[in-house]
């Protein structure tokens, strides 16, 4: 049989998926970013106008990218840090390691809207879990996500517990890829323990934290159910995240003309943050060899 | 140093595992204590909740639904994304790796951006409230992680292999089919875990699509529930409860794929 038929037989599902799913829906929804459609009749052409109000406008826009900056800008780095640290915990102590992965692995199991009810559960100022503790050591808790300027925090606090799902296991296996003989040497020129993690644990698996960054901004920018569920968007549209504001637009007034420009804007603002993050990785992370 | 670090991770594991128990043990208590953690613990467990929700909302109706779904999802996950992975290992073409490359960029793309048009054509399709747009991406591609995840464990298969079954006769259907497949079974239970998890928990997708509440999810069903009885704790509870249970028990049963699987996929750059 021909080579490059066969290639094609191979590559056959997921070009179809490719371009069903992929480049066909891209160009059509830059199409409808620039027009008046609401499923109902056909798309009508209107120039840059949703653009037009949607930057200048539109205040929920507005809203809606600060609120979802603050949770990513929040978020992502201090998941990414609790990993690490869990995982270099775990590879440090010799016995009950296998232990301590299973249990701290074992929260990222329960996830959507099974972790939103629970959390909700938890938030919960009379009756949760959170605020019965704190009374317990004589605080009083806040409000969590009845509080505008709690919610926040509050969804970001839910997310640590999860902090030793895959991205912790995956962070586990790369620091036991990193060959004893360097610290050995490193401990023979006369480096301490605390040393040797910026010296050689750091920038050994920093394209491992390079990677992970790029994912979780990617999905922290994106984040939906936890608001959509425990929140609705209030208090006060403090945690009305910019997806949940596409959705609503989209799927609840179905303005898809305006919320297919909100998508590009947010695959414009996504683009830039990870050349961004790009840009800064040449500076911080060290790959061995070319590979 | 050592010791400190143990009672540290001691901690974080309790804080991992507590909230779990606790709610295990809500939605075990008679419905009315269950408010009231020093009350639940005076009255004996009971699985009243339990019953209640049965009779308040379709759940078995529900749970068929996720179970078909998620069913439906694994398989065309398998088989596409270990098909297609087939063409970017053993297969050796011109620009292979630079086309990998663009399935590596998909991953990047929000799903925002397609949703609204992908929703279009499935509404003039007729296809809302059907299962079709949530089981049919499966089995055009699988994803781009799992495509990967395969591809990874296919070049690590030796070459001399593939080369003896060429000698023998076989064509590369047959190599993939007989030889390949059944050789990366460590793989396709990782791919069937990690895709289970995701169309389980899975929540825009049903949403979007099954607006008819008879065809919904078991995660559509709990999002409906808080709705209308967001005071009843138990009951919640014990709802999530029966969302989390199938996750753990096929976890207990594949731990050892679960995570190997997994670290697997940070292993390899």
């Amino acid at each position: 049989m021909n080579k490059k038929i066969l290639v094609l037989i191979f590559l056959f599902p997921w070009l179809i998926g490719f371009f069903g799913y992929g480049i066909y829906p891209i160009i059509i929804s830059l199409y409808y970013s620039f027009c008046q459609y609401d499923v109902l009749q056909i798309p009508m052409y209107i120039g840059f106008n949703n653009y037009y109000e949607i930057l200048f406008n539109d205040p929920y826009f507005w809203k809606s990218i600060s609120n979802t900056f603050y949770y990513t800008l929040f978020r992502v780095p201090s998941n990414i840090i609790l990993s690490l640290i869990i995982a270099i915990s775990i590879n440090k102590i010799s016995k009950g390691g296998a232990i301590f992965r299973t249990s701290y692995f074992i929260p990222s199991l329960v996830s959507g809207v099974a972790l939103s009810v629970i959390w909700m559960w938890i938030f919960n100022p009379q009756i949760g879990l959170l605020n019965l503790i704190l009374k317990f050591f004589g605080l009083s808790g806040p409000m969590w996500l009845q509080d505008p300027s709690w919610s926040k925090p509050a969804l970001i606090i839910m997310s640590f517990w999860s902090a030793g799902g895959g991205r912790m296991l995956i962070f586990l296996a790369a620091l036991r890829n990193i060959p004893p003989k360097l610290y050995e040497a490193f401990k023979l020129d006369g480096g301490n323990n605390f040393q040797s993690f910026f010296h050689i644990t750091l920038p050994m698996i920093s394209p491992i934290i390079f990677l992970w960054s790029i994912v979780e901004v990617i999905a922290s920018m994106q984040v939906f159910t936890e608001a959509f569920i425990m929140t609705k968007g209030g208090p006060v549209d403090s945690t009305l995240f910019y997806n949940l504001y596409l959705y609503n637009k989209a799927f609840q007034d179905f303005n898809m003309g305006y919320a297919s420009a909100l998508a590009w804007l947010l695959l414009i603002i996504t683009l830039i943050i990870t050349s961004i993050q790009f840009k800064m990785s040449k500076k911080y992370v060290y790959y061995e060899g070319v590979k | 140093m050592i010791v400190f670090m143990r009672i540290l991770l001691s901690a974080g594991a309790i804080i991992s595992i507590a909230p779990l128990v606790w709610i295990a043990y809500v939605s075990f208590s008679s419905s009315e204590n269950s408010l009231n953690i020093f009350h639940a613990f005076k009255n004996g467990l009971s699985l009243s909740n339990y019953k209640v929700i049965f009779n308040k909302i379709p759940l078995s109706r529900y749970m068929c639904n996720s179970v078909i779904i998620s069913f439906l999802t694994i398989i065309g996950t398998v088989i596409s994304s270990s098909f297609v992975a087939y063409a970017f290992s053993i297969l050796k073409w011109k620009s292979r790796d630079n086309v990998f490359l663009i399935i590596i960029f998909t991953m990047m793309l929000p799903l925002q951006v397609t949703m609204i048009p992908v929703f279009v054509i499935n509404n003039q399709l007729g296809w809302l409230n059907t299962i079709y747009p949530l089981v049919i991406p499966a089995f055009l591609g699988g994803g781009a992680f799992n495509i990967f995840l395969f591809r990874q464990f296919f070049l690590n298969i030796p070459r001399e292999i593939i080369d003896a079954a060429r000698m023998d006769g076989l064509n590369h259907f047959q190599i993939y089919y007989k030889i390949v497949l059944p050789m990366a079974k460590p793989v396709i239970t990782a791919v069937c875990i990690l895709t289970f998890l995701f169309t389980w928990n899975d929540f825009m997708g049903p949403l979007i699509y099954l607006s008819d509440q008879i065809k919904g999810t078991l995660a559509l069903g709990l999002m409906l529930f808080v709705g209308q009885y967001q005071t009843e704790w138990g009951q919640l509870m014990a709802l999530s409860m029966i969302m989390i249970i199938p996750v753990f028990t096929i976890f207990v049963i594949f731990q050892k794929h679960f995570i190997s699987g997994l670290m697997f996929g940070g292993n390899k750059n």
